[in-house]
C-alpha cells in the first residue's frame, strides 16, 4: 500500500456510494433496541420498493443519542429518525419517495446536537465500522503515511506536546510527556498498550468509540508506536462489550491484508502489530500495573510506582499506556495540527472530552463537548434537564473514583482542575445526572460497595478500609449511625486515601468525602434520634 | 491467526477438547495467554470445572495454584456451572439511579432466588453485572445474551415467564 493505492480505495469507495444513504445505528445500545432486525427490515424495504438503484442502506456506529435509539439518519437529507421500531422501515423508505411519515423525527439542531464538537466521535454515525474501505474514504490512514515518511519520531511527540492533550483516562497526565518518557527509555522492545478496561459503571465511552470507529484508535496506536520506538501493541477491552472485541479484531484483519498493520507499514522500515487482550471483569485492572499483570496472564494486582510502565513495563520493557480515547484524538491532532487542536478547550485542559450523560436527564447518551464548557450547559442545555421537572441535584463524575457536583456548583467549568478543586475528578467521563429523589447516602454506599467488591485484597487499606467505610454507611443508612460513627467515617476516608497502594483505594473515599462536604445534611438527618445533631458544617 | 478448527462449539466433549487446544496451540502454549485460554475454555465449557483447570495447567506449564488463583480472581470466570437460563440485571450507576435495585429485588421475589445463585434444578441463574455499558437505555438487564433496554420488571416478569413455560423456578 502506498498514497496513491489508499486515495484510489478512497476514490473506488466513494464512486461505490448511493446517492441516499440510509444510515442505521447497529451500536449495542440500539441493539439492544432491535436495532439489526431494523437494519435488514430497511434493507427489504429498500429492494421491495425498487429503489436499489439511488439508495443504500449501511450499518454505522454511534450517533450519540442512545436514551432516543434506534437512531436511523438519512443522508444527504440530513433526516434524523428516533425510537424506530422494525416495523416502521418500510414507511421510512416510503418517505423518500416523499409519502408522508409518522416516524418519531430527530433534529438535527436540536441542542443536543448543535452543541457539540467532534473530534473524536467525527466518524460515529457516518461510516461502517466493519468497512475499512469507509474510514479510508473519511481520510483514514492518511495521517499514519504522513507521518512515517515526513516526520521524524521526536516531530511526531513535539505535536503530540503542543497539542497540549492529556490522557482521557482521568488523571490527565500530558500525553506528549509519556510518550517523550517512553521514547528515551533503554528497552530491546518496546509495548504500546491502549487501556480499554472502561470499567467505571456509568461510563460507555471506550465502548463506543471502539465499536463505531475502531481503526481511529488503530492509526493512533500505530503512530504513537511509530514516536515511542515500538513494533508491538495490545488492546485491553472489557470482556463486557462482545461487539467491540468483535469491530477491533475484524478492522486489525483489515488493515493487516492491506499492509497498514504488521510488517513494512507503507513500504517502510517500521512494523507494528496488535493483539487483542480480552479482560475478565476486575475494575481494578484499568490502573496501570494492574492491566499489564492482567495481559501478562497474572492476577490483576497492582505493583508500586515507580517504577513507571514508561520505564518498567509488560514483562519489565518500556510500555506506553493511553486510554481508548486519547489514542483516537491522536489523528486529529496529526491532520489538522497541534495549533487547531490547542485552540479547543481552556488554557490547562485542551481539546474535547466525550461523557457519557446518564441517569435522570431528558437527553441521555454521549457527547463531545469542548473542555471548559460549564457542567450547566452539559445538564440543562443537552441534557435538557430531568424528565419530570424535578429539580436536579447534583451530577456525579468520575465513577467510583469520583464526586458529586451540587446543583449550585454547575457553574463549574468542565476541565481537570475545575472538577478537582470541587472535589471531584474528570475521570473518564461518566456524568450520572441524580435528582431531589436520590439519596445521597445511599449514593455514596452505592460505591463503596463497588470499591469493596472490586479491592484486589493486596493491601490492607483499601481491602478492609473499603469494608469498614461501606459498615459505617450502611449503618448511617439504617439510621443507626451515631456522630461519633460519621467522626470516625471521616477519618478512615483520609487514612484509606493516603495509604492506599494505587488509584483503586487512594480514590475510593472520594464519593464519600464529596457528598459529606455538599450534602452533609442528609447524613445528619440520618443519625440516631437520641444522638442530637453534629456541630459539624461544611469543611 | 488462521488456526481455527472449523466445528461447531457445541459439539461433543471431544470436540470441545480439540477446540481447546487449538486455541492453546495458537498461543504457542505461552503461560502469558492464561486468560485467553481460560476465556475460550469457559465459552466452550460454560464454566471452569478443577478437572479443566488442572488440564490447562498442565498444558500451560504452569503450577495449578496460578490457574486457580487467576481464575478465582476475575468476576467473569465462573467455577460452576450456570443455569440453563440466565438474568442479568446491571447495577452500573445509571441504572441503579433508574431503579435496577427495585428491579432486582422483584426478580428476587419473582424466583425466590438470590442475585449470584442458581436455581436446584439447574434451569435459572440470576445474577447482577457491575456495568453493561449500556448506560444510555438505563435500566438495562440481560436475558439470556439479549439486553433488554429501559426494564421495567412487569415486562421481565412477562419474559421470565415465557421463557420458563409458567413453570416455577425454585423448589
Amino acid at each position: 500500500m502506498d498514497l496513491a493505492e489508499l486515495h484510489a480505495t478512497a476514490e473506488r469507495e466513494r464512486a461505490r456510494r448511493k446517492a441516499i444513504r440510509v444510515l442505521c445505528c447497529t451500536s449495542s445500545g440500539c441493539q439492544a433496541s432491535r436495532s439489526l432486525e431494523l437494519f435488514h427490515q430497511l434493507e427489504a424495504a429498500v429492494t421491495a420498493t425498487g429503489q436499489d438503484e439511488a439508495v443504500e442502506v449501511a450499518s454505522v456506529g454511534c450517533m450519540g443519542f442512545c436514551g432516543q435509539g434506534p437512531m436511523v439518519r438519512v443522508e444527504p437529507a440530513n433526516l434524523l429518525f428516533e425510537r424506530v421500531h422494525p416495523e416502521q422501515a418500510a414507511e421510512i423508505i416510503a418517505a423518500l419517495a416523499g409519502q408522508p411519515c409518522s416516524v418519531e423525527r430527530g433534529d438535527p439542531n436540536h441542542p443536543f446536537f448543535a452543541r457539540q464538537v467532534h473530534v473524536v466521535r467525527r466518524n460515529g454515525g457516518f461510516i461502517d465500522p466493519e468497512r475499512i474501505e469507509e474510514y479510508i474514504a473519511a481520510g483514514g490512514y492518511q495521517a499514519l503515511y504522513r507521518v512515517l515518511h515526513d516526520c521524524s519520531p521526536a516531530e511526531v511527540i513535539q505535536e503530540v506536546t503542543r497539542s497540549g492533550l492529556r490522557g482521557r483516562g482521568g488523571a490527565g497526565y500530558p500525553t506528549g510527556l509519556k510518550w517523550a518518557t517512553v521514547a528515551k527509555s533503554p528497552g530491546e522492545r518496546k509495548f504500546v498498550v491502549c487501556n480499554g478496561d472502561e470499567g467505571d459503571p456509568g461510563a460507555f465511552m471506550d465502548r463506543s468509540i471502539l465499536e463505531s470507529d475502531p481503526h481511529l484508535v488503530l492509526e493512533g496506536m500505530a503512530i504513537a508506536a511509530y514516536a515511542v520506538g515500538a513494533h508491538e501493541g495490545y488492546i485491553f477491552v472489557r470482556g463486557e462489550y462482545p461487539l467491540a472485541i468483535q469491530r477491533l479484531n475484524r478492522a486489525i484483519n483489515q488493515a493487516r491484508k492491506l499492509g497498514l498493520l504488521g510488517s513494512q507499514i507503507f513500504e517502510t522500515a517500521f512494523d507494528f502489530k496488535v493483539e487483542i487482550r480480552v479482560g475478565a471483569g476486575a475494575f481494578v485492572c484499568g490502573e496501570e500495573t494492574a492491566l499489564i499483570a492482567s495481559i501478562e496472564g497474572r492476577r490483576g494486582q497492582p505493583r508500586p510506582r515507580p517504577p513507571y510502565p514508561a520505564e518498567k513495563g509488560l514483562w519489565g520493557f518500556p510500555t506506553l499506556i493511553n486510554n481508548v480515547e486519547t489514542f483516537a484524538n491522536i489523528v486529529p491532532i496529526i491532520e489538522q495540527g497541534a495549533d487547531w487542536y490547542a485552540a479547543i478547550g481552556t488554557a490547562k485542559s485542551k481539546g474535547t472530552k466525550v461523557f457519557a450523560l446518564t441517569g435522570k436527564v431528558r437527553n441521555t447518551g454521549l457527547i463531545e463537548v469542548p473542555m471548559g464548557m460549564t457542567l450547566r450547559e452539559i445538564v440543562e442545555d443537552l441534557g435538557g434537564g430531568t424528565p419530570d421537572g424535578t429539580p436536579v441535584k447534583a451530577v456525579q463524575t468520575g465513577g467510583p473514583s469520583g464526586g458529586c457536583i451540587p446543583a449550585r456548583l454547575f457553574d463549574t467549568p468542565v476541565d481537570y482542575e475545575s472538577l478537582a478543586a470541587a472535589g471531584s475528578i474528570m475521570g473518564s467521563g461518566g456524568m450520572v445526572v441524580m435528582d431531589a429523589h436520590t439519596s445521597m447516602v445511599e449514593i455514596a454506599r452505592f460505591y463503596m460497595a463497588f470499591c469493596m467488591d472490586e479491592s484486589c485484597g493486596k493491601c490492607v487499606p483499601c481491602r478492609v478500609g473499603t469494608v469498614q467505610m461501606h459498615h459505617l454507611l450502611s449503618k448511617v443508612a439504617a439510621g443507626a449511625a451515631t456522630p461519633a460513627d460519621l467522626e470516625q467515617l471521616e477519618q478512615l476516608c483520609g487514612l484509606v486515601r493516603e495509604t492506599s497502594l494505587c488509584g483503586l483505594g487512594q480514590s475510593a473515599p472520594n464519593p464519600v468525602l464529596s457528598t459529606l462536604r455538599y450534602f452533609r445534611e442528609e447524613y445528619e438527618a440520618l443519625l440516631r434520634a437520641d444522638a442530637g445533631a453534629s456541630a459539624h458544617g461544611e469543611p | 491467526m488462521s488456526n481455527r478448527a472449523p466445528a461447531d462449539p457445541a459439539a461433543s466433549a471431544d470436540n470441545r477438547q480439540k477446540l481447546l487446544e487449538a486455541t492453546m496451540r495458537r498461543y504457542q502454549y505461552r503461560p502469558d495467554a492464561l486468560i485467553e485460554v481460560l476465556h475460550k475454555a469457559q465459552e466452550l465449557y460454560g464454566h471452569l470445572s478443577l478437572q479443566l483447570l488442572a488440564s490447562i495447567a498442565r498444558r500451560l506449564h504452569l503450577p495449578p495454584s496460578r490457574v486457580y488463583g487467576v481464575a478465582t480472581f476475575y468476576h467473569f470466570f465462573s467455577l460452576a456451572p450456570q443455569g440453563e437460563h440466565t438474568c442479568t440485571v446491571c447495577l452500573g450507576t445509571a441504572c441503579y439511579v433508574k431503579g435496577a435495585m427495585e428491579i432486582l429485588t422483584a426478580l428476587e421475589a419473582e424466583t425466590g432466588l438470590k442475585a449470584g445463585h442458581t436455581s436446584p434444578d439447574g434451569r435459572f441463574s440470576l445474577l447482577t453485572a457491575r456495568c453493561l455499558g449500556a448506560c444510555g437505555i438505563a435500566p438495562a438487564v440481560v436475558l439470556d445474551g439479549v439486553v433488554i433496554g429501559h426494564a421495567d420488571v412487569e415486562m421481565l416478569r412477562a419474559r421470565l415467564h415465557a421463557l420458563l413455560e409458567e413453570t416455577p423456578v425454585a423448589s
